[in-house]
């Protein structure tokens, strides 16, 4: 066996095999910007468990496969994609193995709101300039590096000032090929007084091993109110490693709802960043795996200014040889007085093998402010399943619907209709086959 | 009300059981037939709850000696649910809380479950919809209840009502209700103890575990029997909650004693 540096040097050049393939883009800043997140993955190795930020996540099997782009267009048809549809979102941009498909997207024409892939954006590149590449660091993540060394096909959203968007966005990724690495990219502009949901969503058509490696980058500018969705239902053989980056301007309130249901391995990290005074962040979570998945949350919720509002909740349900991981940082500046943030890890275990190791991570460095947190790890209370077998439930019938009734309160705080009952349907179904 | 040609319904003969390894009761005997409400009374640490659960199946309650027959079948052969839909059903003293379950959907899932046992019809959202509301009518409940998530937030007397409501629904042959009266108003008192007698008819029976005799002026018994110590240790009719509020369990200790030393 070789050594592990060697072996993971080696693995980050094959994943870069394809990328003087990309067509240059007529803006020379991004071909700048690749180019630097080139040098940057040139510069970076692959997390291993010695990593402190790694450390419960062992991404080795991921090492052992090397993935290209899919390149050539998609041949899926509207029929063959329909079901993955968000009745409420008349807006959806489709993205095929990372490939944008227009044949596949619409928008709607009153939708209120600039949306585009990047490849094809012919309006207000200048607004996108300033942001992209500059939430989410790459500088030091070697997977946001990569995914910027192969931007190209971005899903652009530019929401103007002051419109509020009454339907919400779907961004559809779809995982076709196997053995494909992908590389979606979002970048969500909400001008000031502006409001939007956008569901960022992640499925599969096949059950094969794939990389997706997504980057997100969302900027609120003063007042702007974004609701960000982001559901992981890739194959079970998929790899997906995802970074979102927000930042947060005067007044701004942002909610994300993030649901990790599939992938073999997969990780996400969520980095807020409050960059004025009164800001909210309500970030919610839930990881719902078995089998021998693997789900890795990473939050850095960053009050870096004053009077910031923040409240996480993340839950974990980790059936069979599942290994479920939360690490959820909360920052306070110096200077970020009257900051008022609550975090709660709450997790449950369905069987004796699966486990999960949560991380409440407080950085607190003001005196007035306000920071609480929790972290509980169980099973279900056998006083709950007791009261439901009281009322005739069988005792299967009883562990279904207190594990789903856990999943359910985060699931219940998405604010689209269909989806929200679509996902209750899959934690009712995913929880039924567990216990 | 105590009738001519009534079953026996429950039948329990020197019944032993242990929490934690400790005995609690030791050696209760009960005989309760259709059409009766029974009261046991009797102080804190007497074994009343435990009763119940032990009759509900609770599985921290270890049963360690004596029958317990239902209906002429050995209830210890029984899990909790197949005595629920054999028509056992246990008021909580502590109703449980359930975040993110509709109270619509647990009580759907409940009666159509226990229908289904029972050989019986079940009911479509809509037809149960019908169901509950005029279910809901006898417990003065709002129907927004039915969209909560089950007694969450609810507060002591609004956990007791759907512990009625669901009693009404699974229409069982005999009911015990834990220590229902606590924490409630005279208000919910009321309309609890109405819902209750409503339900109460000559095939079915109630026992009725309460510490404090203000419930049977509302649910009026055919029979009280004071508890202490894991035993049934007398025996009266509706008077004898009057005298137990008024001169306490002392006496009916002692008097107890008495006879056990006497015998």
């Amino acid at each position: 066996m070789s050594a592990p540096a060697t072996t993971t040097a080696g693995y980050l050049e094959s994943l870069l095999a394809g990328q003087p393939q990309l067509p240059a883009s007529p803006l020379a800043w991004l071909n700048t910007l690749r180019a630097e997140a080139v040098d940057r993955v040139g510069a970076l190795t692959v997390p291993t468990v010695r990593d402190e930020e790694w450390r419960f996540t062992d991404i080795s099997p991921l090492t052992k496969l090397s993935f290209q782009p899919v390149s050539a267009p998609t041949s899926l048809q509207a029929a063959d994609i329909e079901r993955f549809y968000i009745e409420e979102a008349t807006t959806r941009l489709v993205f095929v193995d990372g490939v944008y498909a227009p044949q596949l997207s619409s928008v709607a024409a009153d939708a209120g709101v600039v949306v585009t892939n990047l490849a094809a954006a012919a309006t207000d590149l200048a607004a996108i300039a300033p942001h992209l590449g500059q939430h989410a660091a790459f500088h030091d993540d070697v997977f946001a590096a990569l995914n910027t060394a192969f931007l190209h096909d971005a899903a652009v959203l530019v929401v103007p000032r002051n419109v509020a968007v009454s339907a919400p966005v779907h961004l559809l990724f779809i995982a076709t090929q196997k053995e494909a690495a992908s590389y979606p990219r979002c970048l969500l502009l909400a001008e000031s007084g502006c409001a939007v949901t956008v569901i960022e969503d992640y499925v599969a058509l096949q059950e094969e091993a794939y990389f997706t490696n997504a980057v997100t980058e969302i900027a609120l500018a003063d007042n702007a109110r974004v609701n960000h969705i982001r559901v992981q239902r890739e194959g079970a053989q998929a790899f997906h490693i995802a970074n979102c980056a927000v930042s947060l301007a005067r007044a701004s309130h942002f909610h994300s709802v993030s649901v990790a249901l599939g992938a073999r391995i997969s990780r996400y990290n969520l980095n807020t960043l409050q960059t004025a005074e009164g800001t909210e962040c309500i970030v919610d979570g839930l990881a719902l795996i078995a089998n021998n998945q693997l789900a890795d949350t990473h939050t850095c919720i960053d009050h870096a200014q004053p009077h910031g509002v923040s409240r996480q909740q993340h839950k974990c349900i980790a059936g069979g040889n599942a290994h479920a991981v939360f690490n959820g940082k909360i920052m306070v500046r110096p200077g970020a007085q009257r900051t008022d943030s609550s975090q709660s890890s709450h997790n449950l275990l369905l069987s004796g093998r699966a486990h999960v190791d949560t991380k409440p991570q407080l950085e607190i460095f003001a005196d007035d402010v306000k920071c609480t947190h929790g972290a509980t790890v169980g099973q279900l209370d056998s006083e709950e399943v007791f009261y439901l077998r009281s009322r005739g439930l069988s005792e299967i019938v009883a562990r279904n619907m207190l594990t789903y009734a856990f999943g359910a309160e985060i699931i219940e705080r998405i604010p689209v209709a269909s989806l929200k009952r679509q996902l209750g349907q899959t934690v009712l179904e995913q929880t039924s086959s567990q216990t | 009300m105590i009738y001519q040609d009534s079953k026996t319904i429950l039948e329990v003969r020197g019944l032993r059981a242990n929490v934690n390894g400790v005995e609690i009761l030791k050696g209760l005997d009960l005989t309760v037939k259709s059409g009766e409400i029974h009261a046991i009374m009797g102080p804190n640490g007497s074994g009343k709850s435990t009763f119940s659960k032990v009759l509900a199946g609770h599985s921290a309650y270890e049963v360690t000696g004596g029958t317990v027959l239902f209906e002429g079948k050995n209830l210890f052969e029984l899990a909790p649910e197949e005595r629920a839909r054999a028509g056992v059903f246990l008021a909580f003293q502590y109703p449980i809380e359930i975040p993110g379950v509709a109270n619509s959907q647990f009580l759907r899932l409940t009666y159509n479950t226990v229908q289904a046992e029972r050989g019986k019809d079940e009911l479509d959202p809509l037809e149960f919809d019908d169901y509950v509301r005029e279910k809901m009518k006898l417990l003065e409940m709002n129907p927004d209840f039915l969209d909560r998530s089950v007694n969450e937030g609810f507060s002591g007397g609004e956990k007791k009502r759907n512990e009625i409501l669901q009693m009404a629904m699974l229409e069982p042959k005999l009911a015990i209700l834990d220590e229902t009266d606590s924490g409630l108003d005279i208000d919910a008192l009321r309309i609890v103890s109405n819902g209750v007698n409503h339900l109460a008819n000559k095939d079915n029976a109630m026992v009725l575990v309460t510490h404090y005799q203000r419930l049977l002026n509302y649910i009026v018994p055919d029979y009280v029997h004071v508890m202490e110590a894991g035993r049934i240790i007398k025996t009266g009719g509706k008077e004898l909650a009057l005298e137990l509020e008024t001169r306490g369990y002392d006496w009916v200790s002692a008097e107890s004693k008495a006879a056990r030393l006497a015998a």
